[in-house]
């Protein structure tokens, strides 16, 4: 019996006024699989993300969670999933442990007082679970934030760009916690970034969009392969200036 | 193990219950919010009660008519402050850009409302508890000793404020802070509509079917029958409530729809103009 994917995003088309966020695009990621959506900026990454999180409603086609289709069936899933972006923020008056409270009890985390000092722990929130949130530098801020996003220990995690701002050193810590995450609880992830090195590290799969179309999908190393590469980087830069549907042509 | 992916979610207590401690946090860290509910009414009811004072010493009717000023301005404060602290705990995830958190989680949308009205409740209490013991103490105007018509005015005008937070924050999720002043201002249309200080006779017959349209309006008119003549009108306050039932749910249809529209849009995570 086949194994259902976790995420299932099918002729997926989201269209604002005369411009096509995201044109048709499909995929689907097995349950456990850590998948790297990359992309320039305006190439759907974040759009695409939202309509998986049931956040933005598709012009046409299908995503499907855990196989509950968003939004309509969002209800069934939210509480097994969970998403980190610097692009939202978490409420900054209260401290650190206020809000793990709330969000806790948002998704009916069981012995919620221990989970809260358990991921304190992982991610090393100790110093600073009694300040304002506000407060913290930025490299804090993410590390509260991806509290947030696996106080629920999500089977379905979604990540939008989770080290941008943040400097090489903590950006390989944060790595790392996902990394362990994943391995510990066998979840699936979703990662955008522009951060070629992050996805090459965690990313066992690596989507490539540009103008809200898939260009290319495969593993790292295959993406390598075919490129004729030696890094990532290059790779989106090929597939970012069209040299890589050039030298499909010229072969 | 996660529950299976089929399981339904109904309306849970739990959930409003994290939203009302998200806020009390918010209010307990911050001092200047918590004055800031008590200052505008204290204000307000100096005014209004100094006001009442020197022309109730000069008009027999006014001296008749003793408190109903007073027991008009707490009552628009009711109606007033109701939508505010709807209204103001909704912003408060705006400015913090945290609805696309919520959105994504497991909180329904009419948990997520049921919270804001419990909010505006605490904060009403929080401002108007202190300001209406001062009534009684520089004023001598007792606005508990309406009793059980208190409990009436109350639900009414509570309700109203309600069915107008509800769709002011529909619209500050559709449209984003562009829409904020309407928060502050949009309760205002209603000061004049709903003959707050004047009774409904006093409009050109064409805006009395206006007013008449309104639930406030029978509240308060009914508090000027109690405090002037003694009697508490039932009749105006069934009313109100068949009213405001409709309004309400009138308010809920548009806060969902506005809701759908803002997904179709994709102004959920993006909460700025």
């Amino acid at each position: 019996m086949p194994v259902e994917p976790a995420i299932a995003v099918d002729q997926l088309v989201k269209v604002y006024g005369a411009t096509r966020a995201v044109d048709g695009i499909s995929f689907a990621l097995a349950p456990g699989s850590i998948t790297g959506l990359l992309g320039g900026n305006g190439a759907g990454k974040t759009t695409t993300i939202a309509m998986i999180l049931g956040l933005v409603m598709p012009s046409s086609g299908s995503a499907k969670v855990l196989g509950a289709e968003m939004p309509r069936q969002r209800y069934q899933v939210l509480h097994r999933m969970n998403f980190e972006s610097p692009y939202v923020d978490m409420p900054h008056r209260l401290t650190v442990r206020q809000n793990l409270k709330v969000f806790g009890r948002l998704y009916a985390v069981e012995q919620l007082g221990a989970r809260i000092a358990d991921i304190a722990a992982q991610l090393e929130l100790g110093d600073f679970l009694d300040r304002p949130t506000g407060k913290l530098s930025a490299g804090q801020k993410t590390r509260v934030a991806l509290a947030k996003a696996l106080i629920n220990r999500p089977d379905v995690l979604l990540l939008d760009e989770p080290t941008a701002s943040l400097d090489p050193d903590t950006a390989d810590w944060v790595r790392s916690r996902l990394e362990r995450f994943r391995e510990q609880h066998g979840a699936t992830v979703l990662l955008a970034s522009h951060n070629m090195s992050e996805v090459e590290r965690l990313c066992e799969r690596v989507i490539m969009m540009k103008n809200g179309r898939i260009e290319d999908d495969d593993t790292p190393r295959r993406l390598l392969t075919r490129y004729g590469r030696q890094t990532l980087e290059e790779v989106f830069l090929d597939v970012a200036r069209g040299r890589g549907e050039a030298r499909e042509a010229a072969q | 193990m996660s529950a299976p992916a089929t399981r339904a979610i109904t309306f849970a207590p739990h959930r409003v219950a994290a939203m009302v401690l998200r806020y009390l946090y918010l209010l307990r860290s911050s001092w200047p919010r918590v004055l800031e509910l008590i200052y505008w009414p204290t204000m307000q009811l100096f005014v209004w009660g100094f006001l009442q004072l020197y022309i109730s010493q000069n008009a027999g009717f006014f001296a008749r008519a003793g408190g109903m000023f007073i027991g008009a301005v707490l009552l628009w404060d009711i109606l007033f402050r109701g939508q505010l602290g709807f209204s103001v705990s909704f912003l408060e995830e705006m400015w913090a850009r945290n609805l696309g958190n919520l959105m994504i989680s497991p909180l329904r949308p009419i948990e997520f409302v049921a919270a804001l009205m419990i909010m505006s409740i605490v904060r009403l209490a929080i401002g108007m508890v202190p300001v209406s013991l001062m009534a009684i103490a520089l004023f001598g105007f007792n606005i508990y000793g309406m009793g059980f018509a208190l409990a009436a005015f109350f639900a009414n005008l509570i309700l109203t404020s309600w069915s107008v937070g509800i769709l002011v924050s529909g619209i500050l999720l559709r449209n984003g802070m562009g829409a904020e002043s309407l928060a502050w201002t949009l309760m205002f249309v209603l000061l004049p509509l709903t003959c707050v200080y004047y009774p409904v006779g006093t409009l050109p017959p064409w805006l009395q079917v206006v007013s008449w349209a309104l639930p406030p309006t029978y509240v308060f008119e009914g508090m000027r029958a109690l405090v002037m003549d003694h009697v508490f009108r039932a009749d105006l306050m069934a009313q109100a409530l068949g009213l405001n039932a409709v309004y309400f749910c009138a308010a809920v249809i548009a806060f969902l729809q506005l809701l759908k529209s803002a997904r179709r849009q994709g102004s959920l995570l993006q909460s700025g103009e």
